[in-house]
Protein backbone atom coordinates (compact mmCIF):
# COMPACT_ATOMS: atom_id res chain seq x y z
CA UNK A 1 0.00 0.00 0.00
CA UNK A 2 2.40 2.07 0.88
CA UNK A 3 4.44 1.98 -2.21
CA UNK A 4 1.21 2.62 -4.07
CA UNK A 5 1.11 5.78 -2.40
CA UNK A 6 4.28 6.07 -3.12
CA UNK A 7 3.93 5.72 -6.83
CA UNK A 8 0.53 7.99 -7.08
CA UNK A 9 2.18 11.06 -4.97
CA UNK A 10 5.30 10.64 -7.76
CA UNK A 11 2.63 10.58 -10.67
CA UNK A 12 1.02 13.69 -9.22
CA UNK A 13 4.71 14.86 -8.62
CA UNK A 14 5.26 13.54 -12.61
CA UNK A 15 2.06 15.76 -13.23
CA UNK A 16 3.23 19.32 -12.30
CA UNK A 17 7.33 18.59 -12.69
CA UNK A 18 7.60 19.98 -16.14
CA UNK A 19 5.74 23.44 -15.68
CA UNK A 20 7.14 26.47 -14.35
CA UNK A 21 3.09 27.71 -14.15
CA UNK A 22 0.06 25.68 -12.70
CA UNK A 23 -1.68 23.72 -15.20
CA UNK A 24 -5.43 24.61 -16.07
CA UNK A 25 -8.52 22.11 -15.14
CA UNK A 26 -8.53 21.45 -19.04
CA UNK A 27 -4.68 20.67 -19.03
CA UNK A 28 -5.16 18.16 -15.78
CA UNK A 29 -8.36 16.38 -17.71
CA UNK A 30 -5.95 16.23 -21.36
CA UNK A 31 -3.12 15.12 -18.86
CA UNK A 32 -5.83 12.35 -17.20
CA UNK A 33 -6.86 10.77 -20.53
CA UNK A 34 -3.66 10.82 -22.32
CA UNK A 35 -2.52 8.83 -19.43
CA UNK A 36 -5.26 6.42 -20.45
CA UNK A 37 -4.28 6.03 -23.64
CA UNK A 38 -0.35 4.92 -22.78
CA UNK A 39 -1.71 2.42 -20.19
CA UNK A 40 -1.90 0.44 -23.34
CA UNK A 41 1.14 0.56 -24.37
CA UNK A 42 2.69 0.14 -20.92
CA UNK A 43 1.01 -3.43 -21.53
CA UNK A 44 2.79 -4.04 -24.41
CA UNK A 45 6.44 -3.22 -22.34
CA UNK A 46 6.80 0.59 -23.01
CA UNK A 47 7.25 3.03 -19.86
CA UNK A 48 5.76 6.29 -19.95
CA UNK A 49 8.64 9.14 -19.73
CA UNK A 50 8.85 10.74 -16.82
CA UNK A 51 7.14 13.97 -18.50
CA UNK A 52 4.92 15.64 -20.49
CA UNK A 53 3.98 18.82 -22.17
CA UNK A 54 0.64 20.50 -21.81
CA UNK A 55 -1.01 23.41 -23.77
CA UNK A 56 -3.42 24.86 -25.93
CA UNK A 57 -3.82 24.40 -29.38
CA UNK A 58 -6.42 26.16 -32.03
CA UNK A 59 -7.87 24.88 -35.19
CA UNK A 60 -5.45 24.75 -38.01
CA UNK A 61 -2.44 25.19 -35.72
CA UNK A 62 0.34 23.32 -34.78
CA UNK A 63 2.06 22.71 -31.97
CA UNK A 64 5.45 21.07 -32.21
CA UNK A 65 8.02 19.99 -29.60
CA UNK A 66 11.32 19.00 -29.99
CA UNK A 67 12.37 15.58 -28.65
CA UNK A 68 15.91 13.35 -28.84
CA UNK A 69 15.90 9.72 -29.23
CA UNK A 70 17.75 6.94 -29.93
CA UNK A 71 18.35 4.40 -32.91
CA UNK A 72 17.53 0.99 -31.40
CA UNK A 73 14.65 1.96 -28.98
CA UNK A 74 10.27 2.00 -30.34
CA UNK A 75 8.97 5.12 -29.42
CA UNK A 76 5.07 5.92 -29.53
CA UNK A 77 4.03 9.71 -29.08
CA UNK A 78 0.44 10.14 -27.90
CA UNK A 79 -1.50 13.06 -27.19
CA UNK A 80 -5.09 13.97 -26.17
CA UNK A 81 -7.35 17.18 -25.88
CA UNK A 82 -10.80 17.79 -24.30
CA UNK A 83 -14.37 17.50 -25.75
CA UNK A 84 -13.83 20.74 -27.62
CA UNK A 85 -11.54 18.78 -29.84
CA UNK A 86 -12.88 16.41 -32.48
CA UNK A 87 -10.40 15.08 -34.20
CA UNK A 88 -6.06 15.62 -33.15
CA UNK A 89 -3.40 13.98 -35.11
CA UNK A 90 0.93 13.53 -34.25
CA UNK A 91 3.30 13.33 -36.57
CA UNK A 92 6.80 13.42 -37.04
CA UNK A 93 9.32 14.86 -38.46
CA UNK A 94 13.45 14.61 -38.22
CA UNK A 95 15.90 17.15 -37.67
CA UNK A 96 15.56 18.73 -41.42
CA UNK A 97 12.00 18.49 -41.03
CA UNK A 98 11.33 15.86 -43.29
CA UNK A 99 7.80 13.73 -42.30
CA UNK A 100 8.72 10.53 -41.63
CA UNK A 101 6.73 7.52 -41.90
CA UNK A 102 4.81 6.33 -38.35
CA UNK A 103 1.88 3.74 -37.01
CA UNK A 104 -0.65 5.78 -35.91
CA UNK A 105 -3.40 5.72 -34.08
CA UNK A 106 -6.26 8.17 -33.89
CA UNK A 107 -9.74 8.12 -31.97
CA UNK A 108 -11.05 11.51 -32.26
CA UNK A 109 -9.74 13.49 -29.24
CA UNK A 110 -6.43 11.25 -29.08
CA UNK A 111 -4.02 9.99 -30.96
CA UNK A 112 -0.87 8.44 -31.48
CA UNK A 113 2.29 7.83 -33.68
CA UNK A 114 4.80 5.13 -33.41
CA UNK A 115 8.26 5.31 -34.59
CA UNK A 116 11.89 3.32 -34.34
CA UNK A 117 14.53 5.83 -35.40
CA UNK A 118 17.11 4.36 -37.64
CA UNK A 119 19.13 7.50 -36.63
CA UNK A 120 19.80 9.05 -33.07
CA UNK A 121 19.69 12.68 -33.14
CA UNK A 122 16.54 15.27 -32.68
CA UNK A 123 12.91 14.84 -33.95
CA UNK A 124 9.89 16.57 -33.99
CA UNK A 125 6.44 16.19 -32.26
CA UNK A 126 3.63 17.84 -33.96
CA UNK A 127 0.28 18.08 -32.34
CA UNK A 128 -2.38 19.38 -34.87
CA UNK A 129 -5.87 20.07 -33.85
CA UNK A 130 -7.86 19.09 -37.00
CA UNK A 131 -11.51 19.44 -36.42
CA UNK A 132 -12.90 21.08 -33.33
CA UNK A 133 -12.52 24.34 -31.27
CA UNK A 134 -9.16 25.55 -29.37
CA UNK A 135 -8.33 23.57 -26.24
CA UNK A 136 -6.02 22.47 -24.23
CA UNK A 137 -3.70 19.09 -24.80
CA UNK A 138 -1.57 16.82 -23.15
CA UNK A 139 1.20 14.89 -24.94
CA UNK A 140 3.43 12.56 -23.53
CA UNK A 141 5.80 9.62 -24.62
CA UNK A 142 6.63 5.87 -24.06
CA UNK A 143 9.44 4.10 -25.22
CA UNK A 144 11.32 0.24 -25.08
CA UNK B 1 2.77 -7.35 -14.98
CA UNK B 2 3.50 -5.00 -11.84
CA UNK B 3 3.57 -1.54 -13.83
CA UNK B 4 0.05 -2.32 -15.38
CA UNK B 5 -1.50 -2.79 -11.71
CA UNK B 6 0.55 -0.23 -10.36
CA UNK B 7 -0.35 1.81 -13.27
CA UNK B 8 -4.30 0.73 -12.97
CA UNK B 9 -4.19 2.02 -9.55
CA UNK B 10 -2.85 4.99 -10.08
CA UNK B 11 -5.24 5.85 -12.59
CA UNK B 12 -7.96 4.96 -10.53
CA UNK B 13 -7.09 7.01 -7.84
CA UNK B 14 -6.64 9.77 -10.38
CA UNK B 15 -10.17 9.68 -12.00
CA UNK B 16 -12.06 7.20 -9.79
CA UNK B 17 -13.86 6.18 -12.38
CA UNK B 18 -11.42 5.49 -15.32
CA UNK B 19 -11.32 2.32 -17.40
CA UNK B 20 -8.48 1.69 -19.38
CA UNK B 21 -9.51 2.62 -22.88
CA UNK B 22 -9.38 -0.12 -25.72
CA UNK B 23 -6.30 -0.77 -26.62
CA UNK B 24 -5.00 1.40 -29.05
CA UNK B 25 -4.54 -0.40 -32.07
CA UNK B 26 -1.87 0.47 -34.94
CA UNK B 27 -4.52 1.29 -37.59
CA UNK B 28 -1.61 1.33 -40.54
CA UNK B 29 1.86 2.76 -41.28
CA UNK B 30 0.84 6.14 -42.69
CA UNK B 31 3.23 7.48 -45.18
CA UNK B 32 4.16 11.24 -44.63
CA UNK B 33 1.02 13.11 -45.31
CA UNK B 34 2.55 16.64 -45.00
CA UNK B 35 4.79 18.87 -46.45
CA UNK B 36 8.65 19.19 -44.80
CA UNK B 37 8.40 22.08 -42.20
CA UNK B 38 10.17 25.27 -42.68
CA UNK B 39 13.61 25.93 -40.88
CA UNK B 40 11.45 28.93 -39.12
CA UNK B 41 8.81 26.84 -37.84
CA UNK B 42 11.39 23.95 -36.84
CA UNK B 43 13.38 26.94 -34.55
CA UNK B 44 9.99 27.74 -32.82
CA UNK B 45 9.46 24.45 -31.46
CA UNK B 46 9.45 24.17 -27.72
CA UNK B 47 12.34 22.59 -25.47
CA UNK B 48 11.51 21.34 -22.34
CA UNK B 49 13.91 19.76 -19.92
CA UNK B 50 11.01 17.13 -19.20
CA UNK B 51 11.10 15.88 -22.93
CA UNK B 52 13.68 17.19 -24.93
CA UNK B 53 16.49 15.50 -22.86
CA UNK B 54 16.45 12.02 -23.08
CA UNK B 55 16.48 10.35 -19.64
CA UNK B 56 19.37 7.34 -18.62
CA UNK B 57 16.96 4.93 -19.08
CA UNK B 58 16.09 5.81 -22.86
CA UNK B 59 20.01 5.84 -23.50
CA UNK B 60 20.60 2.92 -21.93
CA UNK B 61 17.42 0.89 -23.59
CA UNK B 62 18.68 2.07 -26.67
CA UNK B 63 22.53 1.26 -26.04
CA UNK B 64 21.66 -2.70 -24.74
CA UNK B 65 19.23 -3.75 -27.85
CA UNK B 66 22.39 -5.28 -29.51
CA UNK B 67 23.64 -6.90 -26.91
CA UNK B 68 23.67 -6.92 -23.00
CA UNK B 69 26.45 -5.15 -21.67
CA UNK B 70 28.48 -5.71 -18.57
CA UNK B 71 26.63 -3.41 -16.31
CA UNK B 72 28.10 -3.90 -13.27
CA UNK B 73 32.13 -3.39 -14.86
CA UNK B 74 30.40 0.52 -15.00
CA UNK B 75 30.21 0.97 -11.28
CA UNK B 76 31.96 3.59 -10.14
CA UNK B 77 33.62 3.97 -6.53
CA UNK B 78 30.63 5.80 -4.01
CA UNK B 79 31.06 9.70 -4.33
CA UNK B 80 30.96 12.11 -1.85
CA UNK B 81 27.74 12.77 -0.17
CA UNK B 82 29.25 16.08 1.78
CA UNK B 83 29.48 18.38 -1.35
CA UNK B 84 27.79 22.12 0.34
CA UNK B 85 28.41 24.13 -2.88
CA UNK B 86 24.17 23.38 -4.24
CA UNK B 87 25.37 23.43 -7.84
CA UNK B 88 27.77 20.66 -7.47
CA UNK B 89 24.97 18.82 -5.57
CA UNK B 90 22.46 19.39 -8.21
CA UNK B 91 24.96 17.91 -10.72
CA UNK B 92 26.20 15.03 -8.73
CA UNK B 93 22.52 14.31 -8.24
CA UNK B 94 21.71 14.05 -11.81
CA UNK B 95 25.02 11.72 -12.08
CA UNK B 96 23.91 9.82 -9.48
CA UNK B 97 20.63 8.90 -10.53
CA UNK B 98 22.44 7.78 -13.82
CA UNK B 99 24.10 5.29 -11.60
CA UNK B 100 20.93 3.93 -10.00
CA UNK B 101 19.49 3.27 -13.60
CA UNK B 102 23.02 1.34 -14.18
CA UNK B 103 22.27 -0.99 -11.20
CA UNK B 104 18.67 -1.22 -12.17
CA UNK B 105 20.00 -2.75 -15.42
CA UNK B 106 22.25 -4.92 -13.66
CA UNK B 107 19.83 -6.19 -11.25
CA UNK B 108 21.98 -5.68 -8.26
CA UNK B 109 19.82 -4.76 -5.46
CA UNK B 110 22.20 -4.20 -3.23
CA UNK B 111 24.17 -1.62 -5.36
CA UNK B 112 20.61 0.10 -5.98
CA UNK B 113 20.04 0.35 -2.32
CA UNK B 114 23.57 1.73 -1.63
CA UNK B 115 22.65 4.66 -4.62
CA UNK B 116 19.30 5.05 -3.50
CA UNK B 117 20.88 6.06 -0.10
CA UNK B 118 23.06 8.32 -1.77
CA UNK B 119 20.70 9.69 -3.70
CA UNK B 120 18.34 10.80 -0.42
CA UNK B 121 21.54 12.41 1.24
CA UNK B 122 22.47 14.34 -1.88
CA UNK B 123 18.65 15.46 -2.15
CA UNK B 124 18.19 16.36 1.71
CA UNK B 125 21.25 18.31 1.15
CA UNK B 126 19.69 20.45 -0.78
CA UNK B 127 16.57 20.67 1.16
CA UNK B 128 14.14 19.24 -0.74
CA UNK B 129 10.37 18.03 -0.24
CA UNK B 130 9.82 14.87 2.23
CA UNK B 131 7.84 12.99 -1.13
CA UNK B 132 11.26 12.64 -2.29
CA UNK B 133 13.00 11.54 0.86
CA UNK B 134 10.36 8.84 1.36
CA UNK B 135 11.19 7.46 -2.10
CA UNK B 136 14.35 5.74 -0.32
CA UNK B 137 11.83 3.45 1.05
CA UNK B 138 10.35 2.95 -1.97
CA UNK B 139 13.54 2.03 -3.84
CA UNK B 140 15.07 -0.24 -1.02
CA UNK B 141 11.47 -1.92 -1.19
CA UNK B 142 11.58 -2.49 -4.80
CA UNK B 143 15.07 -3.48 -4.63
CA UNK B 144 14.63 -5.89 -1.90
CA UNK B 145 11.48 -7.80 -4.25
CA UNK B 146 14.18 -7.14 -7.14
CA UNK B 147 11.17 -5.12 -8.74
CA UNK B 148 13.58 -4.11 -11.81
CA UNK B 149 10.59 -2.09 -13.77
CA UNK B 150 9.11 -0.37 -10.29
CA UNK B 151 12.20 0.65 -9.76
CA UNK B 152 13.37 2.14 -12.84
CA UNK B 153 10.07 4.12 -12.62
CA UNK B 154 10.77 4.88 -9.20
CA UNK B 155 14.55 6.26 -10.27
CA UNK B 156 12.41 8.45 -13.24
CA UNK B 157 9.91 9.35 -10.67
CA UNK B 158 12.26 10.36 -7.96
CA UNK B 159 14.37 12.71 -10.68
CA UNK B 160 11.26 14.82 -11.49
CA UNK B 161 10.20 15.03 -8.11
CA UNK B 162 13.57 16.57 -7.13
CA UNK B 163 13.18 18.70 -10.18
CA UNK B 164 9.45 19.50 -9.07
CA UNK B 165 10.57 19.99 -5.37
CA UNK B 166 13.39 22.66 -6.54
CA UNK B 167 11.15 24.38 -8.95
CA UNK B 168 8.82 25.06 -5.54
CA UNK B 169 11.70 26.14 -3.44
CA UNK B 170 13.08 28.90 -6.23
CA UNK B 171 15.92 26.64 -7.25
CA UNK B 172 14.71 25.92 -11.20
CA UNK B 173 18.13 27.05 -12.43
CA UNK B 174 19.32 23.91 -10.74
CA UNK B 175 16.98 21.78 -12.65
CA UNK B 176 19.39 21.60 -16.09
CA UNK B 177 22.24 20.76 -14.01
CA UNK B 178 20.64 17.39 -12.17
CA UNK B 179 19.90 16.80 -16.15
CA UNK B 180 23.34 17.73 -17.11
CA UNK B 181 24.51 15.69 -14.15
CA UNK B 182 22.92 12.09 -15.85
CA UNK B 183 22.91 13.16 -19.19
CA UNK B 184 27.52 13.13 -18.85
CA UNK B 185 27.17 10.03 -16.30
CA UNK B 186 24.95 8.25 -18.95
CA UNK B 187 27.86 9.06 -21.93
CA UNK B 188 30.49 8.16 -19.82
CA UNK B 189 29.32 4.87 -19.15
CA UNK B 190 27.93 4.08 -22.63
CA UNK B 191 30.89 4.98 -24.54
CA UNK B 192 33.51 3.34 -22.01
CA UNK B 193 30.97 -0.21 -22.58
CA UNK B 194 31.63 0.70 -26.43
CA UNK B 195 35.51 1.15 -26.27
CA UNK B 196 35.41 -2.27 -24.48
CA UNK B 197 33.31 -3.60 -27.07
CA UNK B 198 32.72 -1.90 -30.09
CA UNK B 199 29.40 -1.73 -31.89
CA UNK B 200 28.96 0.03 -34.61
CA UNK B 201 24.76 -0.82 -33.74
CA UNK B 202 25.30 0.61 -30.45
CA UNK B 203 27.65 3.33 -31.12
CA UNK B 204 24.84 5.20 -33.13
CA UNK B 205 23.11 6.37 -29.74
CA UNK B 206 26.07 8.67 -28.72
CA UNK B 207 25.05 11.00 -31.91
CA UNK B 208 22.99 13.20 -29.62
CA UNK B 209 24.07 17.11 -30.65
CA UNK B 210 20.91 18.66 -30.13
CA UNK B 211 21.10 17.13 -26.74
CA UNK B 212 24.09 18.79 -25.64
CA UNK B 213 23.07 22.54 -27.43
CA UNK B 214 20.20 22.83 -25.53
CA UNK B 215 21.50 21.92 -21.98
CA UNK B 216 24.33 24.93 -22.87
CA UNK B 217 21.65 27.40 -24.26
CA UNK B 218 19.38 26.59 -20.95
CA UNK B 219 22.60 27.36 -18.66
CA UNK B 220 22.89 30.43 -20.87
CA UNK B 221 19.37 31.46 -19.60
CA UNK B 222 20.34 30.27 -15.95
CA UNK B 223 21.09 33.43 -12.99
CA UNK B 224 24.46 35.26 -13.30
CA UNK B 225 25.58 34.26 -10.28
CA UNK B 226 25.41 30.37 -10.24
CA UNK B 227 26.30 30.33 -14.23
CA UNK B 228 29.55 32.36 -12.78
CA UNK B 229 30.47 29.86 -10.09
CA UNK B 230 33.67 28.14 -11.09
CA UNK B 231 32.32 24.33 -11.19
CA UNK B 232 29.20 25.71 -13.18
CA UNK B 233 31.26 27.81 -15.96
CA UNK B 234 34.15 24.90 -16.16
CA UNK B 235 31.64 22.59 -17.74
CA UNK B 236 29.49 24.58 -19.22
CA UNK B 237 32.46 26.20 -21.14
CA UNK B 238 33.27 22.48 -22.49
CA UNK B 239 30.34 21.92 -24.01
CA UNK B 240 30.72 23.56 -27.21
CA UNK B 241 33.62 20.82 -27.75
CA UNK B 242 31.76 18.64 -26.29
CA UNK B 243 28.66 18.90 -28.95
CA UNK B 244 31.26 18.77 -31.88
CA UNK B 245 32.27 15.72 -30.72
CA UNK B 246 28.80 13.81 -30.70
CA UNK B 247 27.85 15.46 -33.93
CA UNK B 248 27.86 12.98 -36.89
CA UNK B 249 26.47 12.79 -40.34
CA UNK B 250 22.87 11.26 -39.74
CA UNK B 251 23.31 7.23 -40.48
CA UNK B 252 27.10 7.23 -39.66
CA UNK B 253 27.94 5.69 -36.67
CA UNK B 254 31.02 7.26 -34.59
CA UNK B 255 34.41 5.24 -34.87
CA UNK B 256 35.88 3.77 -31.83
CA UNK B 257 38.48 6.29 -31.87
CA UNK B 258 35.80 8.93 -32.11
CA UNK B 259 34.05 7.43 -29.59
CA UNK B 260 37.19 7.48 -27.32
CA UNK B 261 37.39 11.45 -27.83
CA UNK B 262 34.09 11.56 -26.11
CA UNK B 263 35.02 9.03 -23.22
CA UNK B 264 37.67 11.57 -22.15
CA UNK B 265 35.90 14.64 -22.68
CA UNK B 266 32.63 13.31 -20.64
CA UNK B 267 35.60 11.73 -18.02
CA UNK B 268 37.28 14.52 -17.57
CA UNK B 269 33.70 16.45 -17.25
CA UNK B 270 32.95 13.83 -14.72
CA UNK B 271 35.97 14.22 -12.93
CA UNK B 272 35.50 17.76 -12.22
CA UNK B 273 31.80 17.54 -11.18
CA UNK B 274 32.90 15.25 -8.80
CA UNK B 275 36.12 16.52 -7.11
CA UNK B 276 35.52 20.50 -7.76
CA UNK B 277 36.76 22.19 -4.44
CA UNK B 278 33.59 24.07 -3.07
CA UNK B 279 32.81 27.49 -4.83
CA UNK B 280 31.40 28.58 -1.76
Amino acid sequence: MRSRVAIFFGLMALATAPSLRAQTDEEVEAHKLVLDLTGAFSNEGFKVRDGHWTGTIKPQERALVAVNLYAGNQYWFSAAANAKAKKISVDLYDESGKPVVTETYNSGDKASAGFSPTNSGQYFVSLGLIEGEATAFCLVYSYK
Amino acid sequence: MIFRKRFGTVVGLMTATVVFAAEPTPVASTPPSSTPLPPDQLAKAIKTDSLTIPTPGELFAAFEKPGKPDWAGQYRTPIPVTYRNRAQIALNLGGLIADGFIAVEAQDSQQVKNIGTDIIKLAKALGVSENVLSRGNSINEFAENSEWDSLQEELEATQNEVKTSMQSHSDQDLVILVSLGGWIRGTQVVSASIIKNYDERSARVLRQPAVVSFIHSKIGEIGAELRNEPLVKEVNGQLPALEKLVTFPSGKAPTLDEVRKINQAVSKLMEAVQNKTEAK
